[in-house]
């Protein structure tokens, strides 16, 4: 079993360039950069907002921040890496001013108690996803990744989704590499663990009822 | 090599980042414990799932109305002048 791999290497070399030119003041640059981020900024905040208003409105608010600290900008990271600082930032304060009842943040100290331990073992069909249809898998995706904490959601979707490195994606949550690491651990075990009710092997005949102790068998074959 | 020990070290594993001989350990462990091997399958699928789902996406006519309103708000920006800290 090996490593899985990231989908996208951005490709950088020319994105130093941009930024430079619309540091400059050629707002067509700027534009070329929205559009090369627009859909990674979307879906971020949308995944942090679970709302859509909320998620066109972080896009257009973080944007519109990077083009007025674009100064600002050291130029030692990468912009998208500033980016997705800026707009995660956005999304937390929208959700904040949702929910003022509970503090949201990132640094939040996250209970630590075995709840992402697997219990469920059981194995999954071959190829689970292709029992549901295109409009099901994503209804079921978007209500799994949705009951995680905003904490453990925001690593998973920077590291696994949209493939920023450990380091990049510590660097966009201002969190420590260790802390990075110890939540997409946990958040990529909650989430398999809630996959696993929709896609587990079903023997023949048997009923759907959910059996704990079936389940968590030796699983010797 | 406990299975504890090997869930510590699965991200590290699914990530192929660990030198040669934690990871040739790791895949000792996998070769006889059923369990951890169904949990790194698993959790190898899941990862891919929602990185393949194309979850989220962004529909072309809002997308270049968004751009249109991002641009248009910079060039108000720019006539302002930079607000001041």
């Amino acid at each position: 079993m090996g490593a899985i791999q990231n989908k996208l290497e951005q490709p950088v070399s020319d994105e130093l360039a941009l930024v430079q030119a619309a540091k400059r003041g050629d707002d067509s640059a700027f534009e070329e950069l929205v559009r090369r981020y627009d859909r990674n900024v979307f879906r971020i905040a949308l995944h942090i907002t679970q709302n859509r208003e909320d998620a066109e409105d972080v896009v257009q608010e973080a944007f519109l921040k990077a083009y007025g600290n674009l100064a600002k900008f050291q130029e030692q990271s990468k912009f998208y890496t500033w980016l997705v600082r800026i707009a995660v930032n956005e999304a937390l304060m929208k959700l904040r001013r949702k929910k003022p009842e509970r503090t949201v943040s990132l640094d939040e100290d996250i209970k630590t108690e075995d709840d992402s331990l697997p219990r469920e073992i059981a194995d999954w069909s071959p190829n689970p996803e292709q029992q549901y249809n295109q409009a099901e898998l994503r209804e079921i995706l978007s209500k799994t990744i949705q009951g995680l904490p905003p904490g453990f959601r925001t690593v998973f979707v920077l590291r696994d989704v949209e493939g920023l490195s450990t380091e990049e994606t510590a660097a966009a949550l201002e969190l420590s590499v260790p802390a990075v690491k110890s939540r997409l651990l946990r958040a990529r075990l909650q989430l398999r663990e809630r996959l696993g009710k929709f896609f587990q092997r079903r023997g023949n005949g048997v009923s759907n009822r959910e059996d704990g102790n079936r389940a968590r068998g030796d699983g010797k074959r | 090599m406990k299975c504890s020990e090997f869930l510590n070290e699965l991200t590290n594993y699914l990530d192929g980042v660990l030198d040669e001989p934690t990871k040739a350990e790791l895949e000792n462990h996998l070769s006889w414990c059923h369990n951890c091997y169904v949990v790194c399958d698993t959790t190898k699928k899941t990862i891919e799932i929602y990185r393949d789902s194309q979850l989220y996406e962004l529909p072309e006519d809002l997308r270049s109305r968004l751009r249109t309103a991002i641009m248009k708000k910079c060039q108000q920006h720019k006539k302002r002048g930079p607000e001041r800290a």
